[in-house]
């Protein structure tokens, strides 16, 4: 009764989001005031529904209900806890309801919360959302029904692939799910600003909260995928420039140009047409990466469980909502006042320049990873990977850190340049050090590594003199987030470069007794050993890590896994976590000699790379928060106010 | 949503690793050049050449046995002297640009060199207007 | 700004969608094919894989006789399923010359021996160093080599019944 019990839900919620459009259109067209009044409590019930439903799910995965074909096909009855929950949406069909669910709860938020937004622009925002919600749930009804009934139960699960028993699956895939779906309610503000000519500061204001959030959860999501597939993959690697990884961050570098972008128009009132046109396009990404990964179209180390069918149900969602939107954009736009202008030596300079190489930045990463589709189509394979990507990308991305650096300095409306270079001093020494250090000690290294690290150390200096003389403690939270957040870029990029540039790799074949050097370690194989787990055995290596220098000791546990259904063998990696970096141990095969392969890595400062990301994030969420209740003073303030009039009204 | 399953892929070679077991990897497969330039300029052109056997991976990070003996090709040749960029030319005449993740500039490949510079005039072009205006126009902005 | 500023970003979308849809609608086949038909083979000297047959280069090929080169091993599946096309093959005249990839002499005989040994001459291949100078991503593969040494035509994967009348024309026509 569980599974039916969830469909019937998935039905009225998606009957609920056609009403919802339906009232809407109607209510914009005039042709029925009193529909309008019934589309917030439409709206709130749709996004209830759809969570039950998907706590349905959840429930029919704990309970393995094995005569469900989803669970049959991707849960055991014998596995942990975490993954039988965290299996609800390790699959196609469960990772869908999971998107509809979070899409019809933010529909419920707005619905709930929005308060500023003039009545038509909110009620087309609603409506934008409802359409765009009826095509994912025509998706799941009609393509991927989640709730499917097998004709016998199954005797047991086929079981959820050893690889993805890992503590990554819980947090990942919902974290970038719930970024791809804040863009849509972004995307849903901007259609209905559109339709009803409302493009404006107070539009900015009430779309900003959902691009900040998205944008948090796509910075964690992508940090979080990242660190999993370098702990994983068994070979040290933290990007690859695959195209589903590809397919994460162009999201990410949309949603970044557009919180800027937004925060321009929220402030001044400027970047209209841009800032409309940026939340079309970031939510395009979140679908077009969405597509890119479901339909197969692309190969990738990250292959989903691909289906051209439903790769051709969202390309064609794709056609409707990103088409229909650059239409009307296109028909509308000519109708948005530019709104004020500005000079180039100020803030909104800086940030219009950043949008601009962002959106390069997006244009190169798009074109690079749908390129080889267009060559094979002339009859002509081709691969595009770091090569490209590396340098082409560093063309734009270094200037946008140099912009990056230097716009929090500049005021809004116009600054001088002279003050400018005073404050960019201080920065621009640190660099300056950084480079004759590397010089000096960093031995041969490439020019892009070592453009990373001066730029890192400037950005990083120049990203916390916003703060000066300031008093810290009213300092308000959105400029904490804005340093904090620029600081996370500093330190990620700080990482990537240290990695690329001073990463340490010794491959040996390797017997107990046998000692390694690595970096700062000195590594001796001490023992190999079987172990088992719960399903699994291995053989683990015992490796005693000891500081060459100071004689301190720490022992690492690479193992070789195999699993015995389906068989499978892992490669388990051993890190020992230091604050100027990572050892990374993984235990090879076995030589015919006798001898083990080991590959050891010595990677200074490579957690740099996810600290940065986690400050980026820490950063949006102060900023998000600072936001917020400054609206809510704002909001209780203008209360007080009409409050008070009222009193001195009743007065006089 | 991307680790979301490195898997089906990852199995498959994984699986033929067992298979190919009974043959110890190539000797240069999992062994690096005495000469750390050397090893550095091995490593450096591994990292941009495909592994035939995997689905998108360099032949730097695979497990695949293929790839091991790709890695061996490109050490034995580095060590032997041989120019890196002669030994992706090598590999690319028998296996097409499909091999290299450094597209050359050719009939089909200019217009992705070309994408950058046509990216950069398209936003000063759309961006002309409003600074010119604008640094008329200060002073007497609205 | 003008009008067609305005529809640039759909116009740019349009192009997207023909791209992909495109890709959708006739699927990228995945297979890497060789570009080595039509040129010579390279030059290789390959030891002997098993004690019953001689080892092979490349002047093997160099006979006046067009011949098969057939990529394979005992590791290999597919290269079961194979084994009776390839003798089909033998019966019918055709010359076949086998490349054993990262094997072991004793493994390759067991194959033989289990799977029937339709080639003439085998040369083990360690380092997979032939398979790399020909061009070949898998195994198994098959070539057809002319008289002269040069390759004319690649099989990628098995050898089904209804590929060996093909094959058998390719080797007629390099003749």
């Amino acid at each position: 009764m569980i599974a039916e019990a969830g469909l019937a839900c998935l039905w009225l919620a998606a009957a609920l989001s056609l009403l919802q459009l339906l009232a809407g259109g109607f209510s914009l067209a005039g042709k029925g005031e009193q529909l309008a009044s019934i589309i917030r409590p439409v709206a709130i019930v749709q996004g209830i529904l759809v969570a039950i439903a998907f706590v349905m799910l959840i429930w029919l995965f704990l309970r393995t209900d094995l005569s469900v074909k989803l669970v049959a096909m991707n849960s055991h009855s014998a596995k942990p806890f975490l993954y039988k929950f965290a299996g609800t949406w390790g699959n196609h069909e469960g990772s869908m309801l999971l998107w509809v669910t979070i899409m019809g709860l933010s529909g419920s938020c707005i619905a709930l919360l929005e308060k500023r937004l003039r009545s038509d622009t909110m009620i087309a925002t609603l409506a934008a959302q409802a359409f765009v919600s009826i095509g994912f749930y025509a998706f799941l009804l009609f393509s991927s029904n989640p709730f499917e009934r097998l004709p016998s139960p199954a005797p047991e699960g086929q079981g959820l692939n050893p690889l993805l028993q890992d503590p990554g699956l819980a947090f990942h895939p919902p974290t970038l799910y719930i970024g791809y779906v804040g863009l849509s309610v972004a995307f849903s503000f901007a259609v209905g600003a559109l339709i009803t000519r409302n493009v404006g500061p107070v539009f900015a204001r009430a779309m900003r909260p959902w691009v900040l959030g998205a944008w948090i959860f796509l910075t964690l999501g992508i940090t979080a995928g990242s660190y999993w597939a370098y702990y994983e993959l068994g070979w040290g690697g933290w990007w690859f420039w695959d195209p589903v990884e590809n397919a994460s961050l162009m999201p990410w570098l949309a949603a970044t140009a557009l919180l800027h972008s937004v925060s321009v128009l929220a402030t001044r009132g400027a970047l209209r047409t841009w800032t409309i046109m940026l939340a079309v396009v970031a939510f395009s990404m979140s679908m077009v990466g969405t597509f890119l990964v479901r339909s197969g179209i692309l190969t990738s180390v990250h292959a989903f469980a691909v289906d051209p069918e439903r790769g051709s149900f969202i390309l064609a969602l794709l056609a409707i909502y990103i088409g229909g939107a650059l239409a009307l954009f296109a028909i509308r736009a000519v109708t948005i006042r530019e709104g004020t202008r500005f000079s180039f030596f100020s803030r909104e300079g800086a940030l219009v320049l950043n949008n601009v190489l962002l959106t390069a930045i997006l244009g190169i990463v798009l074109i690079g990873t749908l390129y080889p589709l267009l060559t094979e189509a002339m009859g002509t394979k081709v691969s595009v990977g770091p090569p490209y990507f590396n340098p082409v990308g560093a063309a734009f991305a270094l200037p946008m850190l140099v912009v990056m650096a230097a716009g929090p300095l500049l005021r809004w409306r116009g600054d001088s340049g002279r003050k400018l270079l005073n404050m960019m001093a201080l920065p621009a020494l640190v660099a300056a050090v950084t480079l004759l250090l590397v010089v000096l000690f960093g031995g041969q290294i490439g020019i892009l590594p070592l453009l990373g690290l001066i730029l890192a150390t400037g950005l990083a200096i120049a990203s916390i003199i916003p703060l000066w003389r300031r008093n810290l403690l009213r300092t308000p939270l959105n400029i904490w987030g804005m340093v904090i957040a620029h600081m996370g870029i500093a330190v990620a990029l700080f990482g990537m470069a240290s990695e690329s540039a001073f990463n340490q790799e010794v491959l040996v074949a390797s017997q107990p007794g046998e000692s390694h050097e690595v970096g700062p370690y000195t590594l001796t194989f001490n023992t190999i050993e079987p172990v088992a787990g719960p399903n699994w055995t291995a053989l683990e290596a015992n490796i005693t890590a000891k500081v060459t220098a100071s004689g301190k000791l720490d022992t690492l546990n690479p193992q070789s896994r195999n699993f015995s259904s389906p068989p499978t063998q892992t490669s388990e990696a051993a890190l020992l976590t230091r604050w100027n970096g990572q050892l990374y141990v993984v235990l090879g095969e076995e030589n015919v000699d006798g001898r083990w392969q080991l590959r050891l890595w010595w990677k200074p400062f490579v957690t740099f790379i996810w600290y940065g990301g986690l400050l980026i994030g820490l950063g949006g969420l102060l900023a998000l928060i600072g936001r917020t209740v400054r609206d809510i003073k704002r909001r209780r303030h203008d209360m007080q106010d009409a409050q008070n009039a009222q009193a001195e009204e009743a007065a006089a | 949503m991307r680790l979301l399953v490195i898997i089906t892929m990852f199995l498959g070679m994984v699986g033929m690793a067992v298979a190919q077991q009974s043959m110890p990897p190539a000797p240069y497969a999992y062994q690096q050049l005495d000469d750390p330039a050397q090893e550095a300029e091995a490593k450096a052109l591994m990292e941009t050449l495909r592994c035939l056997k995997c689905q998108s991976q360099s032949i730097a990070d695979s497990d695949a046995p293929m790839a091991g003996d790709m890695r061996h090709q490109v050490r034995t040749r580095i060590a032997a002297g041989e120019d890196p960029e002669a030994i992706r030319a090598w590999l690319v005449e028998r296996y097409g640009d499909w091999v290299s993740y450094a597209p050359t500039v050719s009939a089909v490949t200019w217009p992705l060199w070309a994408a950058p510079v046509i990216l950069l005039l398209l936003a000063l072009f759309l961006m002309r207007g409003r600074f010119r205006r604008a640094h008329t126009d200060d002073g007497k902005d609205s | 700004m003008t009008n067609w500023k305005l529809w640039l970003p759909f116009g740019l979308f349009a192009l997207f969608f023909i791209v992909v849809a495109g890709g959708l609608i006739s699927p990228s086949d995945r297979t890497i094919t060789s570009k080595m038909i039509g040129k010579p083979l390279p030059e290789f000297n390959l030891p002997q894989a098993v004690q019953d047959r001689p080892a092979l280069s490349t002047t093997d090929f160099t006979t006046g006789k067009p011949k098969l080169l057939n990529i394979f091993a005992s590791w290999c599946v597919p290269c079961i399923a194979e084994a009776p096309h390839l003798q089909a093959l033998t019966n019918a005249g055709a010359e076949i010359n086998g490349v054993a990839i990262r094997d072991k002499p004793a493994d390759v005989a067991a194959f033989l021996a289990r799977n029937g040994n339709p080639y003439a001459k085998i040369g083990a291949d360690n380092l997979s160093s032939v398979q790399l100078e020909i061009g070949s991503s898998g195994v198994p593969e098959t070539f057809v080599v002319d008289g002269q040494g040069r390759i004319t035509y690649q099989h990628i994967g098995d050898i089904r019944a209804s590929d060996v009348p093909m094959l058998l024309e390719k080797l007629e026509e390099a003749r």
